[in-house]
């Protein structure tokens, strides 16, 4: 008699019966994170980074194309980063699903615009992240780099960005969890993520409770794992916190 | 003697406050200048209107006789060839004591790998910090870290090497350690443009003293003009602060 399980039953039915559905929720769910944060990072990275470009040229003043070409950029940056910010994912998901279909007449399947939406809304997030984490690094760090000679670009390739990206490497963790569990607003425009996947499953018996407690205790165990490590990453890139002194320093090494 | 920097009715001005008002310099080549003066004379924001880390506000400064704010002017190149050394050292926190020394060299200058080593071995034996190549900038005192500044500048091989008071963030035990390198350096030929708080230093190592004061050069001249013969009642006044 199915109503006389207990819920402790009954999540072990829902598991063994629909183990492959949840198990493909769970992968559409990371998939859509990864792709997500990796590729917002990327965005922020360059909008970050093109926000930091002098306006000027060696500090010189007065009007010129490049300040005027670098502002109309920097107002195109900061109404991206304004509408991605201040507008729910899921509206934006549904603007972009439906909007491209009906107006641009492009037909876009389900889970490609999902990966848009989320992309463009961690890109706008990590676009302040960036620019905090370039803002964070001692001025004194590009000057130095400027004394050698390096241009703007090297300056943050090889000194500015490298140290940005390790104080911001925490606030891409949080992004990165937090795509973990907002990619399950997509399931307004039915990509299959976990969201998606239990919903579909409590159908079959119609009963919630479990499915969806199946599914929490998915998305923490994610989260989880994540955060841990991330916090792994950091101690890597931090490197050792002690050093050897070098012997024989003065013969050039030959491989 | 060829003139190596010269700097000609230099004005900075940040808003309406003038820091800078109307410097005129030359240095040639092989001189070691020493600046001094009181806090906010101006002696900083004029070494680093020299480098350009400020762009002045009118005037013009001359590196072998070209000017270095021209437009097309290529402004890496000259930062290659008159290094800067900074109160806070600036060591890249990301590299250890050895990619400091490397990087501008490889990514500057050019120089291929092994080349880059040798010679960031050799600047850095000769300020004595050969061995801590491994170590990264937080894992050393501040005389340590200034030392490895001043071997990253040399990495360049730079025409001039301008020090921006280089020992005003140390210990005091470690001050000396780094004024013997540089007094070494004064000893090879190179131009150095030094401001410092270390009357000692000026007085002993210097080719020329300039005394700056509210943000023109209120006297300057031999060691011995300045420290035994002051004329400036200012200069006087500062002296005596420091030398009793």
């Amino acid at each position: 008699m199915p109503s006389e399980r207990s819920a402790l039953q009954w999540i072990v039915l829902f598991i063994e019966k629909y183990w492959l559905q949840f198990l493909k929720g769970t992968g559409m769910t990371v998939l859509l994170a990864v792709i997500g944060t990796a590729a917002g990072f990327v965005i922020g990275l360059i909008i970050g980074v093109v926000r930091t470009i002098p306006k000027q040229a060696g500090g010189k003043t007065g009007f010129s194309l490049r300040a005027l070409a670098l502002g109309v950029l920097n107002s195109l940056l900061a109404i991206y980063t304004e509408v991605l910010r201040g507008t729910p994912m899921m509206v934006q998901a549904m603007l972009i699903y439906y909007g491209l279909t009906e107006f641009a007449k492009v037909n876009i399947a389900a889970i490609p615009a999902g990966m848009i939406v989320i992309t463009l809304n961690t890109g706008a997030y990590m676009a302040e992240i960036v620019r905090g984490g370039i803002q964070s690094i001692d001025p004194g760090q590009s000057e130095a780099a400027k004394a050698i000679g390096m241009n703007h670009w090297k300056t943050m390739l090889y000194v500015v960005l490298p140290q940005a990206v390790r104080n911001i490497l925490p606030a891409t963790g949080n992004e990165f969890v937090v795509n973990l569990k907002d990619s399950s607003v997509l399931n307004v425009i039915t990509v299959t993520e976990l969201f998606y996947a239990t919903r579909a499953i409590r159908g079959s018996y119609y009963r919630t409770y479990e499915p969806f407690l199946i599914a929490a205790a998915i998305y923490l165990a994610l989260t989880f794992i994540s955060s841990r490590l991330l916090r792994l990453l950091e101690k890597y890139l931090d490197g050792p916190r002690d050093f050897s002194l070098a012997q024989n320093v003065g013969r050039t090494r030959r491989k | 003697m060829e003139t190596v920097i010269e700097v000609n009715s230099l004005r900075k001005s940040f808003g309406s406050n003038e820091i800078l008002k109307g410097i005129d310099l030359s240095v040639t080549k092989g001189e070691v200048v020493s600046v001094i003066g009181s806090s906010g004379s101006g002696k900083s924001t004029f070494l680093r209107c020299v480098n350009l880390l400020e762009w002045p506000t009118s005037g013009d400064i001359l590196f072998k006789g070209e000017s270095v704010t021209r437009r097309g002017f290529k402004l890496p190149l000259y930062r290659e060839k008159v290094g800067m050394v900074f109160q806070q050292f600036n060591l890249f926190q990301n590299m250890n004591v050895l990619q400091n020394c490397v990087i501008g060299q490889m990514k500057v200058a050019g120089r291929d790998r092994e080349t880059a080593r040798k010679i960031a071995v050799e600047c850095l034996e000769k300020v004595g910090m050969q061995e801590y190549i491994h170590a990264k900038p937080r894992q050393l005192s501040g005389g340590q870290q200034q030392r490895v500044a001043i071997a990253r500048a040399l990495c360049m091989e730079p025409d001039a090497l301008l020090f921006d008071e280089p020992t005003s963030a140390l210990d005091p035990e470690m001050v000396g350690g780094v004024l013997r390198v540089i007094s070494a350096l004064a000893h090879t030929g190179l131009t150095l443009i030094v401001v410092t708080h270390e009357m000692a230093f000026a007085r002993d190592v210097s080719d020329r003293v300039v005394f700056m004061d509210g943000g023109v050069i209120a006297e300057q001249g031999t060691p011995d003009d300045i420290f035994t013969n002051p004329h400036n009642p200012r200069l006087r006044e500062f002296l005596t602060r420091f030398l009793t």
